[in-house]
This record gives structure tokens, C-alpha cells and sequence, in this order.
């Protein structure tokens, strides 16, 4: 118990050791290379590649690492199923087609710098991904059977990805704008995305750490969760909108980025024992530093040009996957 | 809650799941301070009845728990009133079996409150119980099947509620963790608290002071387990293919062979 609360402090502090660092590396690492960072007290151009451009693209590829992960680490709680990852309920396939339906209609830039644009793609993509995860939850007839929700997710993400595709295809300057969306690419966050992405986490972080106790008790199955007087109908409700908030944020600032949401759990899980509040928090923790390093490596792998990050976090989630199945074989399967 | 020599009363219960009746017009008494157990063939509605009593179910009809309607009882004062050991319960495998056992304290905890004293004494007493005080600080991912459902068990406990329903709570137990928990069930009885538990193995049943006997749905007789016309409607009830005997003052359940000779 103790214990425990001193490795979450412990896990915890490193991360944010983790984020200092990465903020560091990240206002160095760029086209320009170093140079800027060391004129920027001289150069005005230098100061607003790094004030500009930089600090808030690395500050937020923590942000949206840190709602993918925050809801990945909701979804798995709420559906008692470790594979429940955002993506898999349909919900950033959603996002993708609020995202392409306010972009048909709005026909602006996707990545102008505009505040207002920010939190209406934003409420889109909410809208896109809570209807995703509604009608799941209506195909699957609830979330008892596992086998059912998922297939339900990927009917679902897979249908409405193609209507996204095809509004795209339909709309050429639209699909410009798309296919940056889709590869996932964190370039293109500016301050103002930064800030609705912190003003979606934080109140996100304080609900789910309000709604951990019924987490915890809901893994005791429904009946005994009711059983406990824990107020589940509408626990459920908060926690399928936050799901949908946190996704749909992150997926209107970044476009798709796979795996976050998946493996930030996992992590948390795998190094130490946790209740589902402390879940949520350190799971935020890191998946913000897990696509902060992403991020990092995107713009340096093959530096002065750069990967997107959303399939830099497919392979390297995608392996991650492969070897803790590999790894939990013999242990029936994920943990 | 008063004293009251009826832990339960219900009457005329109908329940239908997927639009169809499962239950159809049960009445059943349980004597408060004593263990029942109901037993019946798959699919009589055992699971379900005690659903209904756990007021985990919509049903018609009327159930009173300690005098007071089921239906009346805030969500909070029914989960203190009645504990609940579901069937095949699961618990998250990265809890610590501490924190899972804590979890029977949420009916009297304030939301977001610290455990208080009494909380931390109930899950202690519990966990002693339960023989699982020595895992407290392991992850319910690293138990066997049968000492999870000692876990469970222990968390149930907890909630030191005056009624337990348990719904097969013998699942993954082997023989001398069953006997460890048919002792505890009289140690509850002897503490004033009412055991209902639906059970598979008759043998076991036969422990309880009284027994339900349950068929397509209905209740088809209620008696103590030391009366021979329970023992007569146990055989009816499995069509004939068990027999009740005495072995060392002891009521056991033995295959009745003549049928396949």
C-alpha cells in the first residue's frame, strides 16, 4: 500500500523528469538544428522558430499524448477489456469524419492558426467520436461481450473511415488536408491548440481521478459494482464522454496517432500496481512523454526532413504489441 | 435496521429476461441468523432469484428485506445491507488483494474519503478470515483461481452486512478450502448474519440449515436440510438420479446408479 504509493510517486516523477528533458531536447532538435536555440537571445527569427514553432509543438505532443493516453486508460476501465484501446471502439474513426465533415462544410485550412477553428474542429471531432462509441455500444447491445465490442468498434471504425475518405475524395481541397490528418503529424500545433488540449485534460484528469473508485469497483463485474451501491449508469455515461472529449481533442490537433492509447496503460500497469484513479493520472503522464519522444525522434530520424508521427507510433506501438503478446503468451494473453 | 425473525420475505415474483418469464409467481421466507441454500437443476432460476433478492434485477412482485420493501432501500442502505458474492466474479488481475477486499468498504465510504479505522479493521478481520491476510500486498494477477476466489470471498466479508447472497461461491475452491468455507458461513450464522447461497453441489447444500428447491422456475419445496421430505423432493427435483443417505450423521448425495444398470 505504501509501497505502492511511493512507486506512483516514484513513476510519476520520472515522467516529469522525462517531460523536462524532452522539452529540452525538443526546442533543440528542428530543421535549423541547434543554431537556433543558441541565437535565440539575438536572432528574432531564431526566438520565434523556438517560441513559435518548437515549445509549442513539443509542449503539445505531450498534451496529446497525454488525452490518448488518459483515454485509453478510461476505455479499458470502463470496458474491463485490455485491448480497449480509443481506436478500437470506432471513436477516432469518428473524429476523422467529424474532422472531414467540418472541414467540407467550413472548407478552411485544417491547420490555420486560428483559436476559434481549433475548438470547432475539436467540438467536431467530440461529436464524431461520441457518436462513434454510441453506436458501438448499441451494436455490441452493451459491453459484456467482449468479442462483440470489438468487432463492433472496427465495423464501425472501418465504415465511418470510408465516409471520411470518400467526403475527402469528394472534396479535393479537403483531402489536401486529410491526408496530413491521417498520417498524423504533430507539426502543425500551435499555442492555441496547445491550450484547448490542456483546457480539455485537466478538468478530463479530475473526473476520471473523481470516477476511479467505481473503475475499481466495476472490474468486480456489474452486478458487483451495483451490488455496491456505485452509481453505474451514470458513471458510465461521464466516462464514455471522456473518452470521447479526450480522443476527439487529441485527433482534431494531431490527426490519427496510433497505439498511445493502447500501450500508455500497459506501461503503467507493467511497472507497477495501481488503483484506476492513479491509472488514469500516471497512464496521461505516459502517454504524453510517450508521444513527446515520438515526436523527438520523427523530426531527428532523418533530419532536416521528418516522419510523421503517426506512423513513427504505429511501428513502434505495433512492435510493442507484438512483443507483450510474445511476452504474456504463456500468462493468457495481455495484461 | 430492527430485528426481525424474516430476513426476507418475498411474494409472487415474476421476472422475464429477453421477453421471457424465467420466474413465474415465487414465494419464498429466509429465517434471519440461518444459512439457506438453493439448489436446483440448470436453468430453475436459482442465479436469477437471487439476482432478484440482491435487487440487481427488475422483477414484479414484492420483496422485503428485514421488513422493509427491497425497492424502498437507497442504492447505499441496500449495499449495506445486503453483500453480494456474484457468480464467476472477476477482479482486476492489477489491483492488490487489499485494495480489491477495501472495495466491500465502499458502501459506508464518502466519496474521495480516506478509508476510516473501521474500514481498515473490517478488511484485517476479513482477509484474516479468509486466510488471505498473507497476500494482502500481491497483485490479484499473481493468485491461483481458487485463492482469487478466497479474495472475493474476503471482500464480501467486508461489507459486514447483516444478509450475504452468494451465488455459487464454492467455484474454483478445492475440498479443503470448501470446508474452510462452510466454516465460515457458520461462523457468520453464529455472528447473527443470514448466508443465502446458491449451490451446485448438493452434498454441500446439505450443510444448511434450510434449502430452497427450485424447478423450471418456480420453487417446488422449502424445509430444513435435516427433514426427510427435503431429501425426498432433492431426489424428485434431480429426477431420481441422486440419492440422500446418511454417512456419519452426515446428509451426503450419492449417484443413484439403478437407472443405467
Amino acid at each position: 500500500m505504501s509501497l505502492n504509493k511511493s512507486n506512483h510517486w516514484f513513476f510519476a516523477l520520472t515522467m516529469l523528469l522525462l517531460l523536462a528533458i524532452g522539452i529540452g531536447i525538443g526546442i533543440s532538435v528542428g530543421s535549423s538544428g541547434l543554431g537556433s536555440l543558441q541565437n535565440a537571445w539575438r536572432d528574432d527569427v531564431a526566438w520565434q522558430i523556438i517560441w513559435q514553432i518548437r515549445l509549442p509543438r513539443t509542449l503539445g505532443a505531450f498534451a496529446a499524448g497525454a488525452l490518448l493516453g488518459l483515454a485509453g486508460a478510461l476505455a479499458q476501465g470502463l470496458f474491463r477489456n485490455p485491448l480497449a484501446d480509443p481506436y478500437l471502439l470506432g471513436s477516432a474513426s469518428g473524429a476523422t469524419l467529424g474532422v472531414a465533415l467540418a472541414l467540407a462544410f467550413y472548407g478552411g485550412n485544417q491547420f490555420a492558426p486560428d483559436a476559434f477553428v481549433r475548438v470547432g474542429l475539436t467540438g467536431a471531432a467530440f461529436i464524431g467520436a461520441l457518436f462513434a462509441v454510441v453506436l458501438t455500444l448499441l451494436l455490441a447491445k452493451g459491453v459484456q461481450h467482449t468479442m462483440r465490442l470489438l468487432l463492433a468498434g472496427v465495423i464501425v471504425g472501418v465504415v465511418m473511415g470510408a465516409i471520411a475518405s470518400l467526403i475527402s475524395l469528394m472534396r479535393p481541397d479537403v483531402l489536401q488536408n486529410m491526408q496530413g490528418f491521417l498520417l498524423g503529424s504533430t507539426a502543425f500545433i500551435g499555442w492555441s491548440a496547445f491550450f484547448v488540449m490542456v483546457c480539455v485534460l485537466l478538468p478530463c484528469l479530475c473526473l476520471a481521478w473523481f470516477f476511479g473508485f467505481a473503475m475499481d469497483a466495476l472490474s468486480l463485474g456489474e452486478s458487483t459494482a451495483l451490488s455496491l451501491g456505485v452509481p453505474l449508469r451514470s458513471m458510465r455515461i461521464v466516462l464514455v464522454l471522456l473518452v470521447a472529449l479526450a480522443t476527439g481533442t487529441a485527433v482534431a490537433q494531431t490527426g490519427l496517432i496510433a497505439f498511445v492509447g493502447l500501450a500508455a496503460p500497459h506501461l503503467v500497469r507493467s511497472t507497477t500496481s495501481v488503483k484506476s484513479a492513479s491509472l488514469a493520472i500516471l497512464s496521461a503522464l505516459m502517454g504524453g512523454v510517450l508521444l513527446l519522444v515520438a515526436d523527438i525522434l520523427a523530426r531527428s530520424v532523418i533530419a532536416p526532413q521528418e516522419l510523421p508521427v503517426g506512423v513513427l507510433t504505429a511501428v513502434l506501438g505495433g512492435g510493442y504489441l507484438l512483443w507483450l503478446m510474445y511476452r504474456n503468451q504463456n500468462q493468457g494473453g495481455l495484461r | 435496521m430492527t430485528k426481525s425473525s424474516r430476513a426476507i420475505q418475498a411474494s409472487n415474483i415474476h421476472v422475464s429476461l429477453n421477453g421471457q418469464e424465467v420466474l413465474h409467481g415465487v414465494d419464498l421466507k429466509i429465517r434471519a441468523g440461518y444459512w439457506t441454500s438453493i439448489v436446483g437443476p440448470n436453468g430453475a432460476g436459482k442465479s436469477t432469484l437471487l439476482k432478484v433478492l440482491a435487487g440487481l434485477l427488475e422483477f414484479q412482485g414484492e420483496v422485503l428485506v428485514f421488513d422493509t420493501p427491497l425497492n424502498n432501500l437507497k442504492a447505499k442502505e441496500r449495499a449495506q445491507q445486503i453483500s453480494w458474492l456474484g457468480q464467476n466474479e472477476a477482479a482486476s488481475d492489477d489491483l492488490t488483494v487489499w485494495n480489491v477486499v477495501m472495495l466491500g468498504r465502499l458502501p459506508y465510504q464518502d466519496w474521495m474519503a480516506a478509508p476510516s479505522s473501521q474500514d481498515i479493521q473490517a478488511v484485517e478481520i476479513a482477509l484474516q478470515s479468509t486466510q488471505a491476510w498473507d497476500w494482502r500486498q500481491r497483485r490479484v494477477g499473481q493468485l491461483s483461481a481458487g485463492e482469487k476466489q478466497r479474495v472475493l470471498l474476503a471482500r464480501a466479508i467486508a461489507v459486514q452486512s447483516p444478509l450475504m447472497l452468494m451465488d455459487e461461491p464454492l467455484t474454483n475452491l478445492d475440498p479443503p478450502h470448501q470446508v474452510d468455507w462452510l466454516e465460515q458461513v457458520r461462523c457468520l450464522t453464529a455472528q447473527g448474519k443470514t448466508v443465502v447461497s446458491v449451490l451446485h453441489e448438493v452434498g454441500m447444500a446439505l450443510h444448511a440449515d434450510d434449502m430452497v428447491l427450485m424447478q423450471a422456475g418456480r420453487i417446488v419445496h422449502q424445509g430444513t436440510c435435516s427433514d426427510p421430505t427435503t431429501h425426498r423432493a432433492i431426489e424428485t427435483v434431480f429426477d431420481n438420479r441422486i440419492a440422500i443417505q446418511s454417512i456419519h450423521s452426515h446428509w451426503v448425495a450419492v449417484p443413484n446408479m439403478l437407472r443405467s444398470t
